[in-house]
């Protein structure tokens, strides 16, 4: 029984990281047809980000520099995304194969860059004292706290999503572009700028996984590389595009695959994993939520 | 689009005239190839070691080189790509016609281009402890062997009261034939294997292993994870509230550097054996470690590979010396037998397997991330790639052949 609690709460944590590199992945692909293979180096840019108001701040603020870091990493990511965007990707609309090629490329870029810059070896980030430890519930169970405060941030990230998506005019465009782009642009909706702005909360929410991992694993060069996998799968099953479906999927992979792990073996748990989301797919290919779109394609 | 054309342009311009300066001066120096990962997953590592080899070759020449030319080095990317290794390799023996070449970490990489050293009888300095089992008389390691690093440590946890042995690993040939080795020590010398768990390569969630470790209550994890894993492995056992009162973890693949990505409050307590530490008190050591600050940062740290990559291009010149030359096959001749006062102490190349005689260290990391030697042997120990409990009949009796025990 203990031992069950826990591997819930670890999966309920694993899916918050899962669903904040998902839900970018996922409208990002939903809305202007590009497949990101470069998502995961946003997720590294946010860890980086952290790192970096570490170093400037730590003197002044002490342990509070993470609460800074948080919106740091989101706007640094954001802002990242944003250029890249304006750049790049936007020649790249509805060209679902040459986007795979040169996100990829990109992703390899980016990789490199921060070896260049940050130097080759993982950099450490200090957990804040106030997140080291946890709740005791029996001998063998510790809640840490760290763990906690990811899966509050991912609340907090997708009530502020929801609140955007669905309550905002952006929202409103953002979802109109996505069912029929012909449609809202005819109906005066500057897509251009839609395409922007998404894409850029997209990296955005990358950059908050990347702040929140830092608490938990490695920050460096290939952190992203470690995540993207498993993120493109909480897509797959979610269903593209729908805020309800990337937190289906994100739940289904974080619980499902700790649990498979405990009763075989990391190795054995990721191929099972793997067989699971075929099986799945057989029966609902196009994944948990669809959406009812009236465009032709 | 023109901006970026010109900046292309400059870039292959920059690119040519290096290898135009490359090829100008060629009979006055002796090439030397340098193939590590400088991209790459594996880079964490491989860059230093890379960087530490650079430093040899230049204190080499600017003490007049050797045989009184200068040292060349060519270095090569491999990417953290095993088939892109071999290729390497294959162009600087073949092209660059170098001299040697040291390179490679993983065995994977190793074993990728061990066929290429041996089919176009070259020589490769090996710079990584590695699981042993190999011999090729075209390899020198100055690694060390299993008998160096990972039997002593597990010996010596046994001999301090911990006899139920968790074994972690990243799945792939190292872990795996390193545990082999141990389970058969456990075996022989009345240790318990508990568990045993491989996990992929960059995995980067342990909760689960963590229950699973909990659930097994051993004395003692035995860690011979690689890269990015250890440090999810490390901040999240300690977020659980597992330090290394409750249970240790010994590690063989976490040195100085790797631990400034783990963050040293998240593992100071834990032990980890190799032959060198940064924290050793000798001369050599001093000089070794302010020549590396001076050249590559007051921030960069030494650790065992860093320090076998050092002095195995020295080691390659006092057979240089030695033989007179720098021909291959002389060298490879001279090579046997050949001593260092390296940052460690002294090291010798051991003439009948081309391993490398190392003392042997326990170290417990302390929290400003460095480690404090709890345990060490008398003296350099003589390498054996193939330990008796794996290989009861045959043993190496000369580099690349083998013979009866």
């Amino acid at each position: 029984m203990d031992t069950f609690v826990m591997q819930l709460f670890n999966g309920l944590s694993l899916s918050s990281i899962l669903l904040l590199v998902g839900l970018g992945l996922s409208i990002t692909f939903g809305i202007m047809g590009i497949i990101n293979f470069a998502h995961g180096e946003f997720m590294m840019f946010g860890a980086y980000s952290v790192y970096l108001v570490q170093n400037l701040t730590y003197g002044l603020w002490g342990d509070f520099f993470f609460i800074f870091a948080i919106p740091a990493s989101f706007f640094i990511a954001a802002g990242l995304g944003f250029l890249l965007e304006r750049s790049i990707i936007r020649h790249l609309y509805n060209r679902p194969y040459e986007s795979i090629l040169v996100t990829w490329g990109l992703s390899l870029i980016f990789q490199q860059a921060s070896r260049n810059i940050f130097g080759a070896s993982n950099v450490d980030v200090r957990s804040p004292d106030w997140l080291k430890g946890g709740i005791s519930i029996s001998d063998t169970i510790q809640f840490p706290y760290n763990r906690i405060f990811i899966i509050l941030i991912a609340i907090i990230a997708i009530a502020v999503m929801y609140f955007y998506i669905y309550k905002t005019t952006n929202g409103l465009k953002m979802r109109a572009v996505m069912q029929n782009r012909a449609m809202g642009a005819s109906m005066g909706i500057q897509t251009r700028k839609v395409d922007s702005l998404t894409f850029a909360i997209g990296c955005g929410l990358a950059g908050l996984a990347g702040c929140v991992v830092s608490l938990l694993g490695s920050i460096g060069p290939s952190t992203g590389q470690n995540y993207i996998v498993d993120a493109f799968m909480v897509v797959v099953m979610g269903g593209v595009g729908s805020l309800a479906g990337t937190i289906a999927g994100a739940l289904m992979m974080g619980i499902i695959s700790p649990l498979l792990e405990f009763f075989t073996t990391s190795s054995m748990g990721k191929v099972l994993v793997f067989i699971v989301v075929i099986l799945f797919l057989q029966l609902k290919p196009k994944g948990f939520v669809t959406f009812k779109s009236r465009a032709l394609d | 689009m023109k901006k970026m054309l010109s900046i292309s342009f400059l870039i292959l311009l920059g690119i040519s005239l290096m290898f135009i300066s490359c090829s100008e001066k060629k009979n006055d120096v002796i090439k030397v190839g340098v193939l590590h990962s400088l991209s790459g997953t594996m880079s964490i590592s491989e860059v230093a070691v890379k960087d530490a080899t650079l430093l040899a070759i230049d204190e080499i020449n600017k003490t007049g080189g050797l045989l009184g030319k200068q040292i060349v080095p060519v270095v090569e990317d491999g990417a953290s790509d095993w088939p892109t290794f071999a290729e390497k390799a294959t162009k600087m023996i073949e092209v660059d016609k170098v001299n040697v070449v040291f390179g490679c970490w993983t065995s994977a990489s190793r074993k990728a281009v061990k066929p290429v050293f041996e089919n176009l009888d070259h020589l490769l300095f090996y710079p990584v402890q590695y699981e042993g089992v190999e011999a090729s008389k075209n390899i020198v390691y100055t690694g060390a062997a299993p008998n160096q690093q990972i039997m002593p440590a597990v010996s010596w946890l046994l001999e301090k009261g911990f006899k139920k042995f968790y074994l972690l690993g990243s799945d792939y040939v190292f872990p795996r034939t390193a545990n082999k080795i141990i389970k058969l020590q456990l075996e022989a010398e009345g240790g318990e294997m508990v568990a045993e768990e491989y996990t992929p390569l960059g995995h980067t969630e342990y909760t689960t292993v963590i229950s699973k470790i909990l659930a097994a209550e051993p004395d003692v994890i035995f860690n011979t994870l690689n890269g990015d894993s250890n440090v999810a492995f490390f901040k999240q056992l300690k977020a659980a509230g597992i330090g290394p009162d409750k249970i240790p973890v010994m590690s063989v693949s976490i040195a100085e550097e790797e631990i400034k990505g783990i963050g040293a409050e998240n593992i100071a307590g834990h032990y980890a054996s190799w032959n060198y530490f940064m924290s050793m008190e000798s001369s050599e050591n001093d000089a070794f470690i302010k020549a590396y600050k001076t050249k590559y940062g007051a921030d960069r740290v030494t650790d065992d590979p860093i320090e076998a990559g050092y002095f195995g291009v020295y080691l390659w010149a006092e057979a240089v010396k030695k033989a007179g030359s720098y021909e291959v096959a002389k060298v490879r001749e001279a090579v046997r037998g050949v001593e260092y006062m390296a940052p460690e102490g002294l090291v010798k190349i051991e003439p009948t397997n081309n391993h490398t005689w190392k003392i042997v260290q326990i170290g417990k990391v302390k929290s400003d991330g460095q480690f404090e030697i709890v345990w060490a042997t008398d003296g350099p120990v003589k390498p054996d790639p193939y330990p008796e409990l794996i290989s009861p009949d045959q043993k190496v009796i000369s580099p690349g052949v083998m013979g009866p025990r």
